[in-house]
């Protein structure tokens, strides 16, 4: 009882500060091209299916998440620990999912979906509360284009990545922005929803092996 | 198919008919075939005799068949047998064969000798000695041999062949080399997802990129040393050597975009060349008098292509401008006489290659087949090879521009990509 309490306490905390950081988008750098009508329709379309695959996947990590913790407590219980070293590691675990979460990005774009800047206002959270972490930022697409094309996108992406992340206030000297292209797929596959999974950018926390600070409002 | 199997009951096909006078000649020396683009000179190439006369056979014929400007004609069975029989060409058959000539290779001690003969003049035109490593050295025996098809060619249409070259692609996050016969595959690099090789006008060394670390790397095929010409944080893309060989040219960028760069070869850093404002610019290609570059920029907010004057000044759109999400430009590479720039373009929701002429910004699509990208010219200017998913899984596949023969060059598991056709090889 306590422990969903406590955990419905973190949620809620977390949710309170992203909603108070979150800002307006910042505008795409590079001018947009003239579109057609089609191609927004089929834009939108895949955009509404991101949204849903990634709230999805949210919901399965939570899942996950939850039935880890539930395990490191009959564990902690077990061996007669507090119920506090657990809601700790929790907190852990939370803040380094948060750290290391991906973001993805729509077919032949390097723009910023309004998922990516929650995910990303959250990473900007947790840096500016841990000012010894860096941030290696990778930019992957999927394997539609040609290698070369694909690097320059990959970079294109991370570079994105990493100005709004800049724009959050972290420092630039602590984030890097490096392409992989297409050489690291996510999933294997030819269909779009194999391709969606790999035009992403990935994180790697460095200098985090210590505890995280809890981020404040 | 420029394969013909002339009529199959020939008997007493080679037997000697009239008297063989033999000649010594100087090397070089034209043989006075006619060369009519409408039609190709027919050539036999005749058994040899000993060890290893069926692959040299086997391999000549396949050489002169690719090249697309001589037609082999083959000999059935029962031809072979009486060929193998007689001492000298018979020279009535293989006129009534449509012979404008008939090429013997036999193996010797030091190599290979070869015997070309007119066969309207009934004399032997051409006799050369090949020095070349033994069989068991495989890769550079066929180099020789690849050679001696190249000056064969040269004898008949007065063009050189192409095939003593190799074809750099990248499989599996590795990169290979594979001969342009699609034989002798063998491993180039493959630490680090190395990418995007592209050749020295010299044929001995190459240049690339790594992804892990981020660099341009430039490697001699002979010794295998490599050094870094450069490298850091950001991405290094589709390095290529400035015609005289003392550069390379590479795309890179950090945090805005990708700029094309020129850096030393003997080392001390990159300079800026193209200014693509936060756009991507990549793809560099020559032309070959070295006063110009094509490359893809993302400028115009979708690829296009486009050509500049080698210090990065006069930026000129070479493809008309496409509106729209659909329009997508990109891997120029100049042909090999400067008249046209081959590129792969978006098509129909799917990408074919393209070509552009220089002279009067005319097009031609070459491809129709399936997804095809990524072309690279051969030497002779008349065949590129090319990514394709024709066959169902990405291949390098091989276009003969002048007649539209296509032939595949690479086969086996993992997707081929990223071609660079070689220069004509002297060494290996």
């Amino acid at each position: 009882m306590t422990r969903r309490i406590v955990l419905s306490f973190v949620v809620l905390l977390g949710a309170a500060w992203l909603g108070a950081c979150r800002k307006k988008p910042e505008p795409a750098p590079a001018p947009a091209p003239t579109t057609v009508a089609l191609a927004d329709n089929a834009a939108s379309q895949r955009r509404a299916d991101s949204i849903a695959a990634e709230a999805a996947r949210r919901r399965a990590d939570s899942i996950a998440a939850e039935a880890a913790h539930r395990r490191a407590d009959s564990l902690a219980n077990a061996r007669g620990g507090s119920a506090t070293d657990a809601d700790a590691q929790r907190v852990q675990n939370v803040l380094r999912q948060n750290l290391s979460q991906a973001v993805y990005f729509d077919y032949d774009k390097d723009q910023l979906r309004d998922e990516a800047h929650v995910i990303l206002d959250g990473k900007a959270a947790i840096l500016m509360a841990n000012a010894a972490v860096t941030l290696a930022i990778t930019g992957h697409t999927d394997e539609q284009g040609t290698a070369e094309y694909n690097l320059a996108l990959g970079q294109r992406r991370a570079a994105q990545v990493k100005r709004y992340l800049v724009s959050k206030g972290v420092e630039e000297g602590r984030l890097t922005a490096q392409s992989l292209g297409d050489s690291q797929p996510a999933v294997q596959g030819t269909d779009e929803a194999s391709y969606q999974q790999n035009r992403r950018a990935e994180f790697v926390a460095g200098n985090a092996s210590g505890a995280l600070a809890r981020p404040r409002s | 198919m420029s394969l013909m199997i002339i009529r199959r009951a020939l008997g007493a096909l080679l037997l000697i008919s009239a008297p063989l006078v033999a000649q010594d000649t100087t090397r070089g020396v034209r043989i006075g075939l006619t060369y009519d683009p409408g039609a190709r000179p027919g050539v036999v190439v005749l058994p040899g005799k000993g060890v290893g006369a069926d692959s040299i056979r086997a391999i000549i014929q396949r050489d002169l068949d690719f090249g697309d400007r001589v037609s082999v004609i083959e000999l059935d069975a029962g031809a072979l047998g009486e060929a193998n029989r007689a001492a000298s060409p018979n020279w009535r058959v293989l006129a009534k064969l449509g012979a404008a000539a008939a090429v013997q290779v036999t193996l010797t001690s030091t190599g290979l000798h070869l015997a070309v003969y007119d066969v309207p003049k009934q004399t032997t035109a051409l006799i050369r000695d090949y020095v070349a490593p033994p069989m068991s050295q495989m890769r550079g025996w066929r180099a020789v041999l690849h050679g001696l098809s190249d000056d064969l060619e040269e004898s008949f249409t007065g063009t050189r062949g192409i095939a003593r070259t190799r074809v750099l692609f990248a499989r599996a996050n590795r990169l290979w080399a594979v001969d342009s016969d699609g034989e002798q595959m063998v491993l180039v690099a493959e630490t680090g997802t190395p990418l995007s090789a592209a050749w020295h006008p010299n044929g001995t060394m190459i240049t690339y990129t790594t992804l892990i670390p981020s660099q341009v790397v430039v490697k001699d095929l002979s010794s295998g040393r490599e050094r870094t010409v450069a490298g850091g944080s950001g991405v290094f893309i589709s390095p290529v050597f400035t015609p005289d060989g003392s550069s390379v040219v590479y795309g890179h960028g950090v945090d805005d975009g990708v700029d094309i760069y020129i850096a030393p070869v003997t080392g001390g850093g990159g300079r800026r060349l193209s200014v693509g404002r936060g756009s991507d610019n990549v793809s560099p290609s020559f032309s070959p008098d070295g006063r110009r570059i094509a490359f893809m920029s993302g400028r115009a907010g979708h690829p296009e292509i486009y050509t500049m004057d080698a210090d990065g000044t006069n930026v000129d759109l070479l493809t008309p401008l496409e509106f729209g999400e659909n329009a997508h430009r990109a891997a120029p590479d100049w042909s090999p006489d400067g008249g046209s720039v081959a590129f792969h373009s978006k098509i129909g929701g799917t990408f074919q290659i393209m070509t552009i002429s220089l002279r009067d910004r005319g097009l031609k699509q070459l491809t129709s087949d399936g997804r095809n990208e990524d072309a690279s010219w051969a030497p002779d200017g008349r065949h590129l090879t090319f990514t394709s998913n024709r066959s169902g899984v990405k291949q390098l596949w091989v276009l003969d521009v002048e007649t539209s023969r296509s032939r595949q060059l690479t086969r086996g598991a993992g997707e081929a990509r990223n071609p660079a056709w070689s220069p004509r090889l002297s060494s290996n």
